[in-house]
């Protein structure tokens, strides 16, 4: 058949098919189901044989690329996956989630201990040697720091002070902003070889033991602990899950065991990804926590309990959610 | 016909189906689209939320942070692979199976983006796509993704008005698919410079002949003895 002849005879399946698309390719996929879409995939297939003899004929390259180009749209209308939403959130957050930190638990016992170690390391100096947090952190944010946690005539501390719903909107946008950004940088840092998180962690572990073993020194210790306490579990386990997650995929390139780098990389990405799911969700949770309850001035007992309940149901979540049932990850 | 910037994959239905492969030329520009219409998005919120005091600072915080993180994932992963500036570019986001970006997928290459951006100006990615048989960034080989070309679709070939003559050798498929790219291509030559080309084609002939004599056998080609 000469090519004029093919043409002219399959014209009209490849303009149906054109028109099939536009409409395909206008409308979401949960409002598919009303289109008559009978025929696509027939004249999918049909398009895909037509495509196959346009190359063994040697038609021209124009005709090719046109039916190239309709096949790649059609294959990228046929084959996409979009399963209900809902059902995959309530089963990531009963079962995912855990299951995911539990499995990578090496990754994270790594990335906690290089945080927790390097805070316990800068407290310990600055306790002995209060001059040493100059090293870790300048004159200014110290005295700022020192602003903020000091207490004044009434026992309370300058933190609620002159802090309305207002100004609870604003930090909790600082902290979503501020928080989740640090901990997308820590995921993607870890695929530097590991360094980039490493190097977070270590940081931020840092800062942490420094400001905190200051307020000791200087004596602004309740006002900070019980700011912190509530959601300092979820916003440092977050922290830590993100640098465990990098590590996993850094240490895919470093040590790609039975696949190719490039293969380990693709599962280690897959396999962290769920982490990187809920620790989204848990920094949420924190910069909610943050904004809204830590502030508050209560008395340092309820402050010290609902902190203690915090890391108490994290954990206990984390370490045991989802040990029966498949979760899908 | 294997050119480098082509990845061949192979559809369930047995086709092979060929990608075109966007370098990072377009791929910058599109990101610096992008980028533009973030800013512009940005002002405006600034200039709308001052008017709702800190509750609106708030709002713009959170607003940029979706900006930054969110603005390429959500467009690539239910537009069709496609940012604005990648829409205005044409070119889209795939996974490298030719299936549509899921939106894991997107995820993974946006949130990656850091370790591509490293130290400065996209360094490392850049780096990363040189050196890639498929111009993968370090989000899109961890993604499993490429980006491709989406050309606009192509018209049929429309012969001239030659006469169709037969051609006086046995043709291979290679001289027909030469002789088409050549009907689709030549008016992008001068004529003497389509007569040059024809010449090789029936050295023995004149210039103006030998290309009238060439453009009957593609006619043939196309259309077959009338």
């Amino acid at each position: 058949m000469k090519q004029a002849q093919f043409e002219q005879r399959y014209r009209p399946v490849w303009e149906s098919l054109e028109d099939q698309l536009k409409q395909l390719e206008a409308l979401h996929v949960s409002r598919r189901k009303a289109l008559p879409l009978d025929q696509f995939v027939t004249d999918y297939r049909q398009l895909c044989h037509q495509l196959a003899l346009t190359r063994e004929r040697g038609y021209s390259l124009e005709l090719q690329q046109y039916l190239n180009n309709l096949v790649l749209r059609a294959h990228r209308q046929l084959y996409r996956y979009n399963p209900p939403l809902a059902d995959r959130i309530g089963d990531f957050l009963a079962r995912g989630f855990p299951q995911a930190v539990r499995r990578q638990w090496r990754w994270h016992l790594v990335s906690a201990l290089s945080f927790v170690l390097s805070i316990a390391l800068v407290w310990i100096l600055v306790h002995q040697q209060p001059d040493m947090v100059y090293t870790v952190l300048d004159e200014n944010s110290l005295t700022d720091i020192e602003m903020m946690y000091q207490p004044n005539e009434d026992g309370g501390s300058d933190i609620d002070i002159g802090r309305g719903g207002d100004d609870d909107v604003m930090m909790f946008g600082y902290y979503i902003k501020n928080n989740i950004g640090i901990a997308f940088r820590t995921f993607a840092g870890g695929l530097l070889l590991g360094v980039g998180a490493i190097i977070v962690m270590l940081f931020n572990g840092s800062f942490f033991g420094a400001i905190a073993a200051h307020l000791i020194n200087v004596g602004g210790d309740e006002p900070f602990f019980t700011f912190v306490i509530a959601h300092g579990a979820p916003e440092l386990t977050a922290i830590v899950l993100a640098g465990g997650a990098g590590l996993r995929l850094g240490w895919a390139i470093i040590a790609p065991g039975p696949y190719t780098r490039l293969n380990a990389l693709r599962l280690a990405a897959k396999d962290s990804l769920p982490t990187m799911y809920g620790v989204f969700a848990l920094l949420l949770l924190a910069a909610f926590i943050e904004a809204f309850w830590s502030p508050r001035d209560f008395e340092p007992v309820v402050k010290y309990s609902v902190g203690a309940a915090c890391w108490g149901l994290l954990y206990l979540y984390l370490l045991f959610g989802g040990r029966h049932g498949t979760g899908k990850g | 016909m294997l050119i480098d910037e082509r990845l061949e994959i192979e559809t369930p239905e047995g086709t092979l189906l060929t990608l075109s492969l966007a370098g990072p030329v377009p791929r910058a520009m599109a990101y610096g689209i992008d980028l533009v219409i973030r800013l512009v998005v940005f002002g405006i919120l600034a200039a709308v939320v001052g008017v709702f005091g800190n509750v609106g600072t708030g709002m713009l915080l959170i607003s940029l942070f979706l900006l930054e993180w969110f603005y390429p994932t959500l467009f690539e992963a239910f537009r069709h692979g496609q940012t604005p500036g990648k829409k205005f570019m044409g070119i889209a986001v795939v996974h490298s199976n030719g299936t549509p970006l899921s939106f894991n997928g997107s995820l993974i290459r946006n949130l990656l983006r850091t370790a591509d951006a490293f130290p400065l100006f996209y360094f490392l990615g850049f780096i990363s796509t040189l050196i890639s048989p498929r111009f993968q960034r370090l989000g899109d080989m961890a993604a499993n993704s490429v980006v491709i070309h989406v050309e606009s679709s192509a018209s049929a070939v429309k012969p001239d008005d030659s006469s169709a003559t037969p051609p006086d050798w046995p043709l291979s498929r290679e001289d027909q698919l030469a002789l088409l790219a050549f009907q689709e291509r030549h008016a992008q030559f001068s004529e003497p410079r389509q007569q040059e080309l024809a010449q090789l084609a029936y050295p023995e002939l004149s210039p103006p002949l030998a290309l009238q004599r060439l453009k009957g056998v593609t006619r043939f080609l196309v259309e077959g003895a009338r």
